[in-house]
């Protein structure tokens, strides 16, 4: 590849109300995550010329045939050394239709937790499988931690379409045998794609070499995928994360409760309840620094003041009289366990993070691990070692304001912490509380 | 904020209100935080996040400067009145104090972004900051593009890319020993067009260099660098005139200015939209010393 001349894409971007698509790449390792977005940043002419002058460099300094785009993603020495992704890269682009965030994650095992942390946020992942492989325990792991994390929507890429002469038959064995995987697994929307990650086919433009595949490019789904319904807009869920309470002697007897609203609509007016407290009141003003707003809803970090002076602190919960959270100290939640030094072990006790709220927890049952090829659950199962995913019982030291994952990315999921080393070693999910 | 009848917010807001949360949960978590000031246009806009984020009250922390001794006198002017008007505490951390006490040597180059590590992390040690507000963006340069929000620092101010936190949804892990620390980075996700975007969606002042104005430069390695006391001129190296304005504001011996007209905020805007060198490439000699050079200096504590 040559360097042609590139201009860059990003359109103008505070003008009008441009939505924003997360997504993140999975997938086993090699199977060409990195490349993709090398190819896409460079298709679409997001590239700067010297981004790419130093990526053909080093390319050409060792000796490589054509230009590795992974390399603007892989830009830790140790990545490169090693030819892998080791952490997840965030990479920014734009079309005139959209923003995109692209978390390009690793897919060698022992970084799972990685990509665990690029998919968490995503509204979409890319799950990309090698044509010639074929579906590997590697791309099993990551549809099911896709869907385990609830990530909207997948696209799976069936990429190196050039290395099997762009056979609709290797594409249509490999689609059908994930589609019947992800049957199992609960995904609410699924595309299917081949292309070349390399070559470009079907990238940003449809390819010429597969006039069998009557879908659209994979840029034009990014484009177009409907991710506004993905919002939760009906249950009010406003995690308190700080009291404002100026010192000051021209603002007196301020108090406003500062936070992201996680879900549902806040307005003056409305009628609410504090958890755990269970105290009513009304929400007296939605403001921000630059005045009151209508209406607040996600993503919007705002300062709900209330009609009523009630003691809220710190990890409190606003919500609707008629539609709360379980204020419960029992949790049932999937876990994916992130540490290589300490499995997660059944009485053991951990710091958690749930929402702005912190507390300690123990382990008080494991009810099983899963076997990610099979899906099959594994019951004997003592503990939960490094990338392990299994069921766990929890009870915390003080109670969580919490919803079922599936109905609320933010109430309903949580971090274990471990207490010595204070790394993250757990990512949880609430199927139950209470 | 666009129509509340589609619930929708711009990307521009959807940034705001992801900084502003995690400005909040720094001050709500963590002891000592302190936000690293160096009257560049990305701290600038740090600071007016920080602003919004606990209106109507203070800003809940102090501002530190790390002083190179290369200043240009325009960002040092703007650095004071705007600690001034915010009502802030201002904490320098000075490498020419440093270099006088013999804390540090100054490097063969000349180049004090080197230096500038050392100084930045005994001046931590001396306030005993836990958390320290950084303005780096992930689209800056490839290092920077793997780094956590909340960015974990040994007892020594060290990264190791390799073996990071985990960072799930918006559950910040903060939580550290003493004498660790969180270097925090809330314009993460933000780009150079989000950030004059938003510099004109405020209307937030800046220092004068960021636009275009008439200096004395040398060219060196495809680069315009400023006359001054802190960069002279080498052999053969002809000071002309141009109409140069600067993308990034660091050391003055090590950052270059850009040719530009661009003399107001839209007409930056148009200039940064149209673009082909990304803002370090364009500006930053410090950059260039090798293929990872800012991983090497991140690993050892830099911003
Ligand atoms: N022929 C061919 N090779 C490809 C294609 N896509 C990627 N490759 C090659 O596959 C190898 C691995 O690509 P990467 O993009 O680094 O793979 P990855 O999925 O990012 O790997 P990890 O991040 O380490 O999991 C590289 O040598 C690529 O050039 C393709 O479409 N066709
Ligand atoms: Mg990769």
């Amino acid at each position: 590849m040559s360097v042609e001349t590139v201009a860059p894409a990003e359109a103008d971007a505070s003008a009008r109300p441009m939505d924003l698509l997360r997504f993140a790449t999975a997938g086993s390792v090699d199977d060409g995550k990195s490349t993709l977005i090398g190819r896409l940043l460079y298709d679409t002419k997001s590239l700067f010329t010297d981004q790419l002058a130093a990526v053909e460099a080093v390319s050409a300094a060792r000796g490589d045939e054509y230009t590795n785009l992974a390399l603007l993603t892989d830009g830790l020495r140790a990545e490169r050394e090693q030819g892998i992704t080791i952490d997840v890269a965030y990479r920014y682009f734009a079309t005139p239709r959209r923003k995109f965030i692209i978390a390009d994650t690793p897919g060698h095992i022992q970084y799972t937790r990685n990509m665990v942390t690029g998919a968490s946020t995503a509204d979409l992942a890319l799950i990309l499988v090698d044509a010639r492989k074929g579906l590997v325990e590697q791309s099993r792991r990551h549809a099911f931690l896709c869907s385990l994390l609830r990530v909207p929507h997948l696209v799976l890429c069936v990429n190196k379409m050039d290395l099997v002469d762009w056979s609709q038959e290797v594409f249509e064995q490999i689609a059908d045998e994930f589609t019947a995987f992800a049957a199992k697994l609960d995904v609410p929307d699924l595309t299917v794609v081949p292309i070349s990650a390399l070559q470009g086919d079907n990238i940003v433009t449809r390819s010429e070499n597969m006039p069998w595949y009557e879908g659209p490019s994979l840029l034009h789904h990014l484009e177009r995928v409907h991710i506004a319904s993905d919002r939760n807009l009906v249950d009010v869920r406003f995690p308190v994360q700080y009291v404002i309470r100026p010192q000051s002697t021209t603002v007196t007897d301020y108090r406003g409760y500062a936070g992201q609203v996680a879900s549902g609509v806040l307005k003056a007016g409305d009628e609410v309840m504090v958890l755990p407290s269970g105290f009513t009141s009304r929400i007296a003003a939605v403001e921000t620094a630059d005045g009151p707003v209508e209406e607040a809803f996600p993503p919007m970090s705002v300062t709900v003041r209330l009609t009523d002076e009630i003691d809220i602190s710190r990890g409190d919960l606003i919500c609707r009289p008629n539609n709360a959270p379980t204020v419960a100290q029992d949790i049932e939640a999937m876990i994916c366990w992130m540490d290589e030094t300490r499995p997660l072990q059944v009485g053991g006790k951990y710091a958690i993070k749930h929402t702005t709220r912190s507390a300690r927890a123990i382990v008080r049952g494991l009810h099983y691990r899963l076997d990610i090829n099979s899906l099959h659950r594994d019951e004997t199962a003592g503990e939960l070692k490094l990338n392990e995913i299994g069921r766990v019982r929890l009870r915390t030291t003080v109670p969580l304001l919490a919803d079922e994952y599936r109905r609320n990315r933010t109430t309903g999921g949580f971090v274990i912490i471990d207490e010595a080393t204070n790394r993250t070693v757990g990512a949880g999910m609430i199927v139950e509380a209470g | 904020m666009t129509a509340p009848a589609a619930y929708q917010v711009s990307h521009l807001d959807a940034l705001e209100a992801e900084s502003i949360f995690v400005m909040r949960e720094v001050v709500a978590e963590m002891e000592r935080p302190v936000l690293l000031f160096s009257g560049g246009k990305d701290s600038i806009v740090m600071l007016r996040l920080a602003q919004k984020a606990f209106a109507p009250a203070n800003i809940p922390f102090p501002v530190m400067h790390v002083d190179t001794g290369h200043n240009f006198p325009e960002v040092l002017e703007y650095r004071d009145q705007r600690v001034a008007e915010l009502g802030l505490q201002l904490i320098v951390a000075s490498v020419p104090e440093a270099l006088s006490k013999g804390l540090v040597r100054e490097s063969a180059d000349g180049m004090r972004n080197r230096i500038q590590t050392p100084v930045l992390l005994d001046a931590v040690e001396k306030h005993r900051f836990d958390a320290l507000f950084g303005g780096a963006r992930r689209d800056e340069e490839k290092a920077r593009a793997k780094e956590r929000v909340f960015s974990f620092r040994d007892e020594f101010g060290q990264w190791d890319p390799k073996n990071q936190r985990p960072e799930l949804w918006a559950l910040y892990n903060g939580r550290h020993h003493p004498g660790e620390s969180i270097r925090v980075f809330p314009l993460s996700n933000w780009t150079e067009l989000d950030v004059w975007h938003y510099i004109a969606r405020e209307r937030i002042p800046l220092p004068s260099i960021y636009y275009a104005h008439q200096r004395e430069v040398i060219e060196r390695d495809g680069m315009l660098y400023a006359v001054n006391e802190f960069f002279r001129a080498r052999a053969g190296e002809q000071p002309f005139k141009a109409q140069v304005r600067y993308r990034t504001v660091g050391d003055a011996s090590c950052t270059a200015a850009v040719r530009s007209d661009a003399d107001t905020v839209e007409k930056v805007i148009e200039e940064v939209a149209a673009t082909r060198i990304t803002e370090r490439g364009a500006t930053r000699g410090d950059d260039r010393v090798s293929e990872a050079a800012m991983e090497d200096r991140k690993r050892e504590g830099y911003f």
